[in-house]
């Protein structure tokens, strides 16, 4: 590596331009230099060489390293981490007041002129997401238990909802505790093997437990009905009110009570507020538990597991209750999902949605709410906001995870405020 | 071997052996702990002093032995005990070689962390504290009661906002000891409190145990290399080689023991003074040394 000041070692810059373009070239020669077409007229596939695009690719990564080296190790990033640490630090200092300008925001969104089916629906999707990441903060960011499986929570709650509906005719309201109840459950079912592992091992088996959980779903064809899903989930009702053009017989529509005209919005609408209120909950119990003993105990397990035991901590009963909780809050939004979309397969609960939910709870930083939620409009609203765009979205998407990763490795807010404070004047505390 | 009296020791160590493999770290160790002394375990390195605390604590199963605990009456035999129900139930608390705080908590929390029992208790295990009821409201507040208490007698209220882990070492060590009374414990085991302290420090530590012993009235174990601070504020010295108890009694005999000196210094051929040493030291000194290696050898006294 080059020295971070002082006049640029170009001998040294080039050498380490000429290493990024050699893996460019690795990299690129198969990825980008084969090109799989139809070739028409039934002959079947063919393939199409791009020579000419593969040099590009190692030139752009030549010139873009050299150009990072050369410039930007020199100036741009101190003056870039320096304003955006000034960022963290204006955030940290007036979390309440962005707070509470969020959650306004957040409830007038749906009236706003420039809010139209998409824009909620896609509001919807952040916060389903938001809701599901302060969920796996209790786990990951407060308890410090690295679970690559939470997927398989989300999936519980949504297939006990869709079950219990199917068999016993139940209603979102009805089904929504228990949904709760059932990921608590397997929670704790997931807990108890992994109790003594930690770190990368834990990992490893919470990733194992949330393919288990979609493999049986994918299987159990006499009761999940496997690939096939379970469809015509009842959509959640306002206080026993339908949001259908002509409801049942004997029962009112949402739009006949209120003497409004029928609109599809008012269901998404409905969908919208509902999640807003169930991940506010979340994001209340969460601020709450944290100030208890049981969530002071989880952050002092995930700072130092042997003096927990010392102090008389049982750390088995606290773990499992860091899964439980955490998985009850992933069953909550399980069962929304379900009734949100109507339908559930297992395909909704891939790997791929654990490494989501993780994502936007590292890059948040870990343990803070508000980081949570930034970092899913970043990781989820903006991907699907620019859909537009295809691939290159993906593109920007990975160019910003590695950005934020570069310039703030503990996510993008990293401050913890202390659950209790002595109300005594402090001496001034050397920044860490 | 010292009587207190006719009083019931607070700690009963009784054939406590702990073999890793083919290693016999503690050998046939018996021992006794009052509350209101402070007992120290001093030996060389290597001796097997940690193992004696990792026993105690839960953190091994000793091989054989009974380490019986007696409080408020009742006997709790800690060989058989989990680790944290011996801090929560029989009541020691211990601190560790390498400080174990929770770096990235404040201070005040580390403090309350240790007060978890107490404070679940007062929640109803969170449903009364989520709901905030009175009686969380209350016990919390005792709680925050006892971690002031106790961060103004180690003198750092005015830093209990900061990240434990932002403290100075020193301060480190004395909230790692103010964190272990927290927990209310009957016996506060500690484990070489003094290394790395300067000499200001150090004797500011003296002090806080002397009052721990003197007016909280525990039990005080101490394993410590410092001899200044063992020979000062000790009221019984335990001294362990190879896992086995050379010498116990009061700090003077232990001083004066030859079978201790003999661990601590080694024996007379192998110290023997060569000569080639002995040509450059000051006379007196040669003479002091020879003096040593000529007195008779007495018999281990155990």
């Amino acid at each position: 590596m080059s020295a971070r000041a002082g006049s640029p070692d170009f001998p040294g810059i080039l050498r380490d331009s000429g290493l990024v373009a050699l893996v460019a070239l690795f990299l690129a020669f198969p990825l980008v230099g084969f090109h799989t077409i139809d070739q028409g007229g039934g002959a079947g596939m063919g393939i199409e060489t791009r020579f000419p695009w593969v040099v590009v690719a190692v030139a752009a990564a030549f010139v873009g390293r050299f150009l990072q080296l050369a410039l930007l190790r020199t100036h741009a990033p101190v003056a870039v981490e320096r304003s955006l640490s000034r960022l963290g630090e204006v955030f940290q200092r007036n979390t309440v007041w962005i707070a509470a300008a969020a959650i306004t925001f957040a409830i007038v969104l749906p009236m706003l002129p420039f809010a139209d089916r998409r824009l909620v629906d896609l509001a919807t999707l952040v916060l389903t997401y938001v809701m599901l990441g302060w969920g796996l903060n209790i786990v990951v960011g407060l308890a410090g238990l690295l679970d690559l499986g939470y997927v398989a929570f989300y999936a519980v709650g949504a297939y006990s909802f869709a079950l219990f509906a199917l068999h016993f005719d139940f209603t979102f309201w009805m089904a929504l505790p228990i949904a709760g109840l059932f990921a608590a459950a397997f929670g704790v079912l997931l807990g108890f093997p992994v109790l003594r592992l930690r770190g990368d091992y834990l990992a490893i088996v919470t990733l194992g437990f949330g393919e288990i959980i979609r493999i049986i779903l994918l299987n159990w064809y006499p009761v999940t009905r496997g690939p096939n899903g379970i469809s015509d989930i009842p959509r959640p009702s306002f206080f026993g009110l339908e949001f259908t053009r002509r409801p049942a017989e004997g029962e009112v529509a949402f739009h006949e009570f209120f003497g409004l005209e029928y609109s599809g919005l008012h269901r998404i609408v409905f969908l919208y507020y509902l999640i807003l209120a169930l991940a506010l909950i979340t994001n209340l119990f969460t601020l709450r538990i944290r100030r208890l003993p049981i969530g002071r105990a989880w952050e002092a397990l995930r700072e130092d597991e042997i003096a927990c035991r010392t102090l008389g901590i049982n750390p088995t009963n606290t773990k499992l209750s860091a899964f439980a909780i955490g998985a009850m809050f992933g069953g909550f939004a399980g069962s929304f999902f379900a009734a949100r979309q109507g339908f559930v397969s297992p395909e909704s609960f891939t790997f791929v949605e654990s490494a989501l939910i993780l994502a936007v709870v590292v890059l948040g930083g870990m343990g803070s709410q508000v980081g949570v939620v930034i970092a899913a409009i970043i990781l989820v609203g903006l991907p699907e906001w620019f859909r537009d765009l295809q691939e290159y979205r993906m593109l920007v998407f990975g160019g910003a995870m590695v950005a934020i990763m570069v310039w703030r490795p503990r996510g993008l807010i990293a401050h913890r405020d202390p659950t209790v404070r002595l109300g005594v004047p402090q001496r001034p505390e050397p920044s860490a | 071997m010292i009587e207190s009296g006719d009083r019931v020791p607070l700690l009963d160590v009784e054939h406590l052996t702990m073999r890793f493999g083919g290693l016999v770290a503690v050998n046939d160790l018996a021992f006794q702990a009052s509350d209101r002394e402070i007992t120290a375990i001093i030996g060389p390195n290597g001796a097997g002093k940690t193992t004696v605390f990792n026993c105690l604590t839960g953190f091994y199963k000793p091989t054989v032995g009974r380490l019986t605990l007696r409080r408020d009456g009742t006997e709790f035999y800690l060989e058989q005990m989990d680790g944290f129900r011996i801090a929560r139930e029989a009541g020691v608390a211990r601190t560790f070689q390498n400080i174990r705080l929770f770096p990235r908590m404040s201070v005040l929390e580390n403090l309350m962390v240790a007060q978890h029992n107490t404070l679940m208790r007062a929640s109803g295990f969170s449903l009364a504290g989520l709901l905030g009821l009175p009686r969380y409201t209350r016990a919390e507040r005792e709680a925050l009661d006892l971690a002031r208490f106790w961060l103004d007698r180690v003198n750092l209220t005015d830093r209990a906002d900061w990240d434990a882990g932002n403290l100075p070492y020193g301060a480190q060590r004395r909230l790692e000891i103010a964190r272990a009374m927290c927990t209310r414990p009957v016996l506060l085991c500690l484990d070489e409190p003094a290394a790395g302290l300067n000499a200001r420090e150090s004797y500011e530590l003296n002090e806080l145990l002397i009052d721990i012993r003197d007016r909280i009235g525990i039990g005080v174990l101490l394993i410590e290399h410092d001899m200044s601070v063992v020979m000062q504020i000790s009221d019984h010295v335990i001294v362990l080689d190879y896992g086995r108890k050379i010498s116990d009694g009061d700090p003077e005999t232990v001083r004066n023991d030859p079978a201790v000196i003999r661990a601590y210094l080694g024996t007379e051929e192998e110290e023997e003074l060569p000569e080639e040493v002995a040509e450059d030291l000051p006379p007196e000194m040669v003479r002091a040394l020879r003096s040593f290696e000529d007195r008779p050898h007495e018999e281990d006294g155990h």
